[in-house]
């Protein structure tokens, strides 16, 4: 399990006031056997408009494949400040990734949505593998990605 | 120091290595298979064509991929759910799975990482940097083996282990120094060490807002060819402010969806695109050939590892410690041994425990370490060198004759120089000449003239040690076996006699094949494999010390057959022509891969005296392809020294002899064999310049003289027996 405090991360990019009050949210995201090396996964919100907010986590080291994760690169211009201290291995097939991070109470029930760009080698660029509506009610209800995502949950 | 450099790095990364290039070798069969299996599209084929095409079989399009290979995949939904599928660009239907093939993705994954991630990454990089340091450091040593880089391609002489491991090399080299060195830059790409990155233009802000455009009016993709394609996205559907993205080799740019206008284009950098050529060679997608090749190279690299740890083994067993060896300061004998293999070392062995059991405190060193200021109490300095390619010092003299050349005078003790070495070269024994040559000039009091042991010879060593023995007035005894060879017993059939008239007993005699166990067979060792010109080695009842002869005869032949004379008080040669039919031999067999016909069909000018005739009637015997052959034979008397006599007519009729010409050196007047060649001085020109190749065998001096009359006959053509020598068309085999 992964646990971090990414408030930093989220409020470089969401200096809203009423911010102040975070609660530990916890992200599971389980892969299908898609028969590939490593998953590059790349989550981060978007608000109403659908406009880039920051990122929450990458899984997969090297940023020169960044640019595979085709949604969050055109929102962030593959720039690795985004991610700095929230970044970790690329996941295998059929494997789990659960990340634990304090999310601020605003980004719920607000129009936010959590996005999550895939991409393995070789195979095809999953942009927008999952999108999620950022809710209170949705919490701990599992959904399906495009092609690489198994489940996709958050949970408070 | 470069011998270190290729022996450390190919040790330690042994295992690595063999893993890196067996993987590789498998790795580089895909591109090719791919790039058979991948429909081809038509020439002149647009990606707006192409696109048309593949839109209208799968609606959902996402993206069309092009490999290198020509194959082309696309991406898309249909309802929700992903398909992709590899595509025929003449129909735009998918043929063929677009999944990776996992055992092309398992064998990525060992060769590149070893499954272990980064940590793994960067093993396999220290695995190829090992392999970069010993191609470079090998092919040094090759050429410095060889004589130079224009010898590159030269003969090799020696054991077998030793001869695969170059005969590999020195093809495989380039191979491996390429797939090596495009390796480490693949690593340092991946950890994001060079500036290498693709160029992608900022995502444009400005868009028509317009979407639908059909694809035939993006201008850029009409004329854009299938061949130049990498990659080609489109937007999401509903999305008007997404673009096109395309991807080809002359860049990346984005595409209007409502005009097809060209929004914005990037070249990619110097950088990018000298990573991708480096990528091509490495894998050998887009160069599917070149991928087969380096790969097949690499599969020298197991055998290389194999034979050379043997090498590394036999340097190891070929250098005896020695026992007691005396402190610098105190011996007064000092044995500097010059040595390359490490078989020198084996005679200085046995010189310093002779010298020692005769009351010498003696000190042996490399001859790298020549320190004469610390030889305090030294009388004499004896230096045993063997000689290096094209008369270069041996790894363990390096030096010696710098250091020699810096001092202002000469050590006071007296010096003897042995020379070790194979006379079939033409700079036979050179580092030990030179070594003499600059002691002379530096004044330095000579113990013993400089004296030469031909291939490793018993009999030269203990010669020469007798006359140590007699210099330093003692009873000096070697007896040197270099590695004890594995003897077989062999019986003899039949024999011929000769010269009984000349006082000059001669006889040929012929032994039974000693029965091959089936491991002998299997690895050719001993006589399982034999040829005429190698050498067998009779040990002598009563002597360890063994006597060589040049076998006239092949193992096809089905019989050993050597030629001897007697000589006087000789131990050996006097017990094998005292030899009855029954009567059996101790023998062994040692290879002489320098005298042997080479396979070409140019003619051969055999030429040789007395039991010299041997070996080379041994080759006519075998000569089953009618190559021409002229053959010098020179004898003391036609009546009674026709040493093959009885077979040469019936070799002439048969074409396997072209030409005989003898000479009696005595009779009606005293001819020798080099006087019948020069009297054949324009016919022997001819051939050579036709591109014959001559072979010698006999006495020493008889070889001498025939090489004065060789250098006679060529001047005019402007050719020499050393630059004969040099190409391997002058070979020699003397004792």
């Amino acid at each position: 399990m992964k646990t971090l405090l990414s408030t930093l991360a989220l409020t470089t990019a969401l200096t809203l006031p009423g911010l102040a009050m975070a609660r530990p949210v916890t992200l599971t995201t389980t892969l299908n056997n898609y028969g590939g090396d490593g998953a590059y996964l790349a989550l981060y919100v978007t608000d109403a408009s659908g406009a880039y907010l920051g990122s929450l986590w990458m899984a997969g080291g090297k940023s020169k494949y960044y640019e595979h994760l085709t949604d969050w690169h055109r929102a962030t211009g593959g720039d690795t400040a985004q991610i700095n201290g929230i970044s970790g291995a690329s996941v295998g097939a059929g494997r789990t990734l659960e990340i634990t991070l304090d999310l601020a109470d605003a980004l719920f029930d607000a129009g936010y949505s959590l996005h999550i760009d895939a991409a393995v080698e070789d195979m095809r660029d999953s942009p927008n593998e999952v999108a999620v509506p950022l809710t209170t009610d949705g919490a701990g209800k599992a959904v399906a990605g495009r092609r690489y995502v198994a489940s996709f949950a958050y949970d408070m | 120091m470069i011998r270190a450099l290729h022996r450390w790095p190919g040790l330690l990364a042994l295992a690595l290595i063999t893993v890196l290039s067996l993987s590789g070798a498998a790795l580089s069969v895909f591109p090719a298979a791919e790039r058979l299996a991948a429909p081809r599209a038509e020439a002149g084929q647009t990606v707006a064509a192409l696109a048309t095409r593949i839109k209208a079989a799968y609606p959902g399009l996402e993206q069309i991929r092009r490999a290198p290979s020509g194959r082309i995949t696309a991406y898309w939904f249909d309802q929700g759910a992903p398909g992709a599928a590899v595509i025929d660009p003449a129909t735009g239907r998918g043929v063929a799975s677009a999944d990776p093939n996992p055992a092309e993705r398992w064998l990525t994954n060992l060769h590149r990482s070893l499954f272990l991630g980064d940590g793994g990454r960067i093993a396999m990089a220290a695995g190829a940097a090992a392999m970069l340091v010993l191609a470079l450091s090998g092919a040094a040593l090759v050429a410095r083996r060889a004589g130079g880089w224009r010898h590159w391609f030269a003969r090799l002489r020696g054991p077998l282990s030793g001869r695969l491991h170059v005969e590999i090399a020195r093809i495989a080299v380039i191979g491996l120094a390429l797939s090596s060195a495009t390796a480490l830059w693949m690593t340092a790409s991946t950890f994001d060490l060079l500036p290498d990155a693709g160029a992608t233009p900022a995502f444009p802000a400005d868009v028509s807002g317009e979407t639908g455009v059909a694809l035939n009016d993006l201008a850029t993709l009409a004329v854009t060819p299938v061949a130049e394609l990498r990659a080609l996205s489109f937007p999401y559907p509903g999305d008007a402010t997404d673009v096109f993205k395309l991807k080809t080799d002359r860049g990346t740019g984005y595409l209007d969806q409502g005009t097809g206008a060209l929004l914005s284009w990037a070249a990619p950098t110097g950088w990018a695109r000298v990573s991708e050529t480096i990528y091509m060679l490495h894998t050998g997608q887009g160069a599917a050939t070149l991928g087969l090749v380096l790969g097949l190279m690499a599969l020298g690299v197991p055998l290389m590892g194999a034979t050379g740890v043997l090498i590394w083994l036999a340097g190891r067993r070929a250098r005896p410690r020695i026992r007691a060896n005396q402190p610098a300061g105190r011996a007064d004998t000092i044995l500097l041994v010059g040595s390359e293999g490490g078989s020198t070392w084996g005679f200085a062995a046995t010189l310093h425990a002779a010298l020692t059991q005769a009351g010498q405190s003696v000190h042996a060193a490399p001859m790298s370490a020549f320190a004469p200021d610390r030889y305090a109490r030294a009388e004499r300095i004896i230096v045993l060198a063997a000689t290096y390619g094209d008369g270069d010092a041996p790894a363990s003299a390096k030096g010696f004759l710098d250091r020699l050349a810096a001092r202002d005078r000469a050590p006071g003790a007296a010096l003897a120089v042995l020379g070790f070495g194979d006379r079939s070269f033409p700079a036979f024994c050179g580092f030990a000449k030179a070594v003499a040559a600059a002691a002379e000039a530096k004044g330095w009091r000579a113990l013993l003239p400089l004296d030469t042991v031909d291939r490793q010879s018993p009999q030269d060593f203990a010669r020469w040690g007798r006359a140590l023995g007699n210099a330093l007035g003692i009873d000096l005894n070697l007896d040197h076996q270099p590695v004890p060879p594995a003897t077989e017993t062999l019986t003899l059939v039949s024999r011929r006699d000769y010269g009984a008239a000349m006082q000059a007993p001669t006889a040929i005699l012929r032994f039974a094949l000693p029965r091959a166990r089936p491991w002998q067979r299997l690895t050719g060792v001993g006589f399982a494999r034999f040829n005429a010109g190698d050498l067998i080695g009779i040990l002598p009842e009563g002597s360890a010390v063994p006597r060589l002869y040049s076998l006239a005869s092949a193992r096809r032949d089905g019989f050993v057959e050597i030629v001897v004379k007697k000589q006087p008080g000789g131990l050996c040669s006097g017990q094998l022509t005292a030899l009855e039919r029954g009567d059996t031999v101790t023998a062994f067999l040692r290879r002489n891969p320098g005298f042997r016909p080479d396979r070409g069909r140019a003619p051969l000018i055999l030429i040789g005296a007395g039991t010299g005739i041997g070996p080379l009637a041994g080759f006519v015997r075998g000569n089953a392809r009618r190559r021409p052959i002229h053959l010098f034979f020179g004898m003391r008397h036609h009546d009674s020294d026709f040493l093959y006599g009885e077979e040469m007519p019936a070799w002439q009729d048969d074409g396997q002899l072209a030409r005989l010409v003898t000479a009696a050196s005595r009779g009606a007047r005293r001819h020798y064999v080099q006087d019948a060649l020069r009297t054949e001085a324009s016919e022997v020109a001819r051939l050579i310049r036709d591109g014959a190749r001559v072979m010698v065998c006999g006495g020493r001096e008889m070889a001498a003289g025939v090489s004065d009359a060789m250098a006679e006959i060529l001047a005019p053509a402007g050719l020499t027996p050393a630059g004969l020598k040099a190409e391997g068309r002058y070979v020699e085999d003397v004792y």
